[in-house]
Order: structure tokens, then sequence, then C-alpha cells
């Protein structure tokens, strides 16, 4: 088991710094997801804490510990990657075991932790096969079987799902909130996927460009967003977010924060609109409602209106959010807040 | 289609073929009839194809002429010396110029092409002045350390070790193996088929190889096959072709076993695309 930091870590590719000065603490023992678009820098942070693409400058230390001198196969990390990198002509028995022979464990014990582990994940009939007889999510779970058999103190996983079929992706979630729950391994996961992010993570760490957006949990980073690009990023479909027509400033709520009704709502937040989609998704249904003005998505739990029906779509005061031209999120506390809120109200009367 | 149209395509396509197959191959019959004709049979004309009677003890005849066994051996160690050598040279050059960055990286690589293009006409005599310099020449050594660098096998084996994906390297550097291992347990047996290719290749071309030993040896004793038979010719005058065709049958047999048992890599090697 161990901690991770950055301290002051930067990345350069040639000419382009893809990461600048960030600090960032990974708890011990938990599962850390990071999380966001593509070229946000998320896998390269994973790579740095390997030790595959060292960092340009900064310091990354491990339980503590600089390892910036230490080669990756010292640091005491297994990485499992998005297309699995199973050794190719080697059996399932050969690729598990590949690590604890490089680290002169002996035969019989290898041959214990590579029978225990393989019934772990359920390969144990399989171990004489190669890997190219096997199906994606076999050869998955062969790259976690290899990455758990040198008990490494850190799991790194790079997108590990994302080349598994929609139904398998959902069951080894499962099967990897439990491993971390049996493991009790400080695990730091990378994906683009919020949905994998939310449902797994201890920490989620939400990064775009190079820089940590925001560090929370789940039901934080949905609740209690940060800023626009946080609030946008989470939640199917993401939060509505438009302008409120002065200082640049925004303001949001979530879907699933909006009423429809067919007579006029006195809710603060109001306006008349026309469905013009209807995405009926079994136990929720979720409507565009449009007007000159406003496009939002609309998620509701009963599925009572259709297509070009004209609806009133109103948001209580609690659920609204107010975002500075800076793109942060407006507290309420702050003196900006009511002008805004009574603005959007007033929005609705004319 | 129309079907007639379609026969006559085939028929023309199976005779083309039939000819290429003709000039390739009669060459080759042509020298294993000799290598069993009587001396009157490789001198009669008209001449025949086939001997009235196979004569076996040309091929005794022929070994026995000469030094043949140290021809033999010679042939052998430069050989296999040879392959060894480039295996040795050629997997840890071409895995640095696939998978690893270095200042003068493309410099260095622009050079290993430039050598695949110089022929060894033109360095012989530096090289055999060098060697000569080094006492080396009535050694076998001069036959085998030119070649221990195949430019052409680094060349082909690196666009093959590209293909190898990176992650797999990279889980092989966690799993704690080091640069050798990985070229060991994992690109090595991931190339086999391009490794039999560069082998094979290198194996036909120095154990053909008349040329270089030509000029790199005055001495019998470190003579090889190719040597040894062409001197057939001057040792039992000029018309000894069946005795020179059964020397040369013998020259021959070796690649010819090694490649029906190789031909399924070979092939393999060419088609081979993307490794997963």
């Amino acid at each position: 088991m161990a901690s991770i930091e950055f301290r002051k870590v930067t990345k350069s590719f040639g000419d382009s710094t893809v990461i600048k000065d960030l600090d960032l603490t990974i708890a011990d023992g938990e599962f850390t997801v990071l999380v966001g678009p593509s070229g946000c820098g998320k896998t390269t942070l994973l790579r740095m804490i390997a030790g595959l693409d060292p960092q340009t400058s900064g310091a990354v230390l491990i339980d503590g510990k600089d390892v910036t001198q230490i080669a990756p196969g010292q640091r005491g990390v297994a990485m499992v990657f998005q297309n699995y990198a199973i050794y190719p002509t080697m059996s399932v028995r050969e690729n598990i075991e590949f690590g604890l022979k490089n680290n002169k464990v002996s035969k019989e014990e290898r041959t214990e932790l590579v029978e225990s582990i393989s019934a772990t994940v359920g390969l144990s009939e399989y171990l004489d096969r190669k890997p190219s007889t096997l199906s994606g999510g076999q050869r998955q779970r062969v790259a976690l079987a290899r990455a758990m058999v040198k008990k490494p103190s850190v799991f790194l996983m790079d997108e590990p799902l994302s080349n598994l079929d929609a139904k398998l992706r959902i069951q080894m979630r499962i099967e990897l909130i439990e491993l971390h729950k049996k493991l009790g391994t400080t695990f730091v996961y990378v994906t683009h996927d919020q949905v994998e992010a939310m449902s797994m993570a201890d920490t989620i760490v939400l990064m775009n460009k190079g820089v940590i957006q925001q560090e929370a949990s789940p039901d934080l980073i949905y609740r209690e967003p940060n800023n626009r690009f946080t609030a946008q990023f989470v939640g199917v479909p993401p939060m509505n977010v438009a302008p409120l027509g002065t200082d640049g400033a925004h303001f949001g709520f979530r879907p699933e924060s909006a009423v429809l009704t067919r007579t006029p709502s006195d809710a603060w937040f109001r306006y008349k609109g026309v469905i013009t989609t209807r995405e009926m998704l079994g136990s929720e249904t979720i409507y565009q409602v449009k007007n000159e003005q406003f496009t939002f998505m609309i998620k509701c739990y009963e599925d009572l209106f259709t297509v070009d029906e004209h609806v009133y779509v109103g948001v209580p005061v609690e659920k609204i959010m107010l975002f500075g031209a800076d793109e942060n999120r407006i507290p309420r506390e702050d003196p900006r807040a009511a002008d805004y809120l009574e603005r959007l109200r007033r929005q609705g009367d004319e | 289609m129309n079907s007639k149209w379609r026969y006559g395509v085939t028929g023309i396509s199976v005779a083309l073929k039939s000819v290429v197959l003709l000039i390739f191959l009669f060459p080759f019959v042509w020298m294993i009839t000799t290598s069993l004709k009587t001396f009157p049979e490789t001198m009669i004309f008209p001449p025949k194809l086939l001997p009235a009677l196979p004569q076996w003890s040309n091929f005794v005849t022929a070994m026995q002429s000469g030094p043949f066994l140290t021809y033999t051996k010679n042939s052998i160690i430069v050989t296999l010396s040879i392959i060894v050598i480039q295996m040795l040279v050629m997997i840890p050059a071409a895995y640095a110029f696939a998978k690893y960055k270095f200042r003068g990286q493309h410099f260095f690589f622009a050079l290993v092409l430039l050598a695949f293009m110089i022929p060894g006409q033109v360095t012989f005599i530096p090289i055999y002045l060098m060697l000569a310099d080094w006492g080396l020449v009535h050694t076998l050594w001069p036959q085998i350390l030119p070649f221990a660098a195949n430019a052409f096998g680094i060349f082909l084996l690196r666009q093959y070790f590209m293909q190898v994906p990176s992650e797999i390297i990279e889980s092989a550097r966690l799993d704690n193996a080091n640069e050798f291992t990985i070229m060991r347990k994992i690109m090595v047996p991931m190339s086999i088929p391009a490794l039999a290719t560069i082998g094979l290749f290198s194996f036909v071309s120095h154990w053909n190889d008349y040329f270089w030993p030509l000029v790199m040896t005055d001495s019998t004793g470190v003579r090889p096959l190719t040597i040894g038979i062409a001197m057939l010719r001057e040792t039992e005058g000029i018309s000894n072709w069946h005795i020179i065709m059964a020397g040369n049958v013998v020259l021959v047999v070796p690649i010819l076993l090694v490649y029906l048992f190789c031909s399924k890599q070979i092939v393999k090697a060419f088609v081979y695309s993307g490794i997963k």
C-alpha cells in the first residue's frame, strides 16, 4: 500500500508543455479515477507514476519516497493497459509469472501464486492457452492477473475497459470495485468516460488541458461542481448551462432538477417551449425543450409528454447554479448571487 | 463473363507459368542429370538429357579429388558463424533503432542503409589490407568478420520490431525485465518469421558466396566448398563436367534442405501483418 504525491510536476514533449506545476496527492488505499477529455494529461500522469515517461521537472513520490531515479520495474507498481499488452508468444501461465520470474521468485511459490490468482479471476482452465485463443474479456483478466500476482502497492489502469463491449464493461466495473475492496491497494484508474469514473471512484480527479479542475468524491463532483467545465463534464446528459445576459455570467441546472408542466408554473426559473426530441430510456425519459432563447435537456421519471407538445419548464431556486465570467462557480454567499438570481426570476415574467 | 474467354485466359496463364518454371528449373535438372553421366555422355552431340546408367560414383570421385572434408567444414563454420554473429549484432541494433529515441538515431540509421547499398566489390581491397594488417589472412576470419553486421537484416528486423506495440515492452519493463530479457523473451519470439527469413537469405548468400572467399583466401586450409568445386576444373582439366556437376549437387543440397524446412516460416514472414 502506498500514497502517491506529485510535487510541482511539469511534463513537456518537445516544445509543448502538457502539464505545468501540478500538485496532487493520491490517498493510500483509495480508488482514484483520473478523468477528462482526451489530451487532458491524465494518461501522462499515470505514466509518470509508472516511470514510463518521467516528469520533465518536479518530483513524484510513492509512499513518501522520491521515485524519480527508480526504474519502472522497481517501483512496486503494476499497470493494466488499454490494449492489455499481453505477451502474445507466451501462454497465460507464462504471462502471469513473467514478472515473478524476473523478480527471482522460486518455482514452487510461483506455481502457487499463479494458481491462486488465476482462480480469483476465473482463468484456471485457460492457463496453458495462448492469448490469441482467448476472448477480449479473458485477455482483460490475464492482464489483471498479471498485475495482481506481483502484489503491487499501486495499481495503475489506463482505460482498461474501453475495448470491451458495453455489457462486459459494466460487469467488469463491478468486479474491479470488488477487487479493490478485497485488495485494499491504491488504485489509480484513467478513463475519459465520466460514467466509469462516477461508478467506481472513491475520489475523482477531473482534468482539462493539463490542469486539475476538481478533486472530490463522485457525489460532491456531481452536486457541487467547482466550475462550468466540471458541471458540464459529469452527468448524462450534462448540466444545462446558458448565459445570464450580464457580466458574462452563466446559470445552470441539472436535467433532473427541472419540472415539466402543461400549465404555467411559478417556479423561480421558468420558460415555455416546445418538445423537439424525446428519448425514452426505460426508467426515465429525456426531452429536449426549445424556445427562441433556450435549448435545455430535461430528464423526467414519467413519460407524460410527446414530441411537438408545448410545455412549461420550471426550476426551483435551490437547484440553480451560477457561474462567473471566469467560469468558476459563484457561491450563494457571494454578493453578486442575489442580483443574478433576481434577474433570472424576472426573466420568466417577460 | 464468357466461359470460353475465361478458359483462354487460364490457358495463357498456365502456359506462361510453365515457360517461367522451365527457365528456372532446366539448368537445375541439367546439373543433376549431368552429375550422373559418364564422361563420354557429357561430350556427345546432340546432348541427351538422361544418362544411360546413373553414375553414382561421380560423387565419390568429386569428393576424393581434393580436401573436400576441409572445404565442407570451412563452409559450415563460416556460414554458421556469420549467422550467429549477425543475429547477435542485428537484434540489439534493430531493437534500438525501432524502440529507442537517441541522439543521432537518424544519422546512424542512414549509415546502415548506406552500408546496405555499397557492394562488396567496392570495399574488398581495403578490407583485405586491413585484415592482412591484423594478421588474419590465413584464418577463417576474413570470410566471417566483414559480414558481422547485416544491414539488410537490421533494416528488415527494425520494420518488424516497430510493429510490436510499445505497451508490451513497457509492460515487460514494469514486470522488472531488463532490456536483454525483453529482447530474448519478447522481441525475438515475436519475430521468428522475420529472423528465419533473414537467416535463410544470409545462409544462402554466404554458402554460395564465390567472390569473397576467392579474393580473401590463399590456402587450401581456409577455402570453402564453392572454391573447392571451382578448383575441380583446374585439377581435372577443362572437360570433367560430370564431376564438377556432382560437386555442385553436393553444394546445393544443404540449401534445398534448409528451404524445405523453413519455407513455411518464410511465407509467413511475408504475409505476417500486425501482431495481436
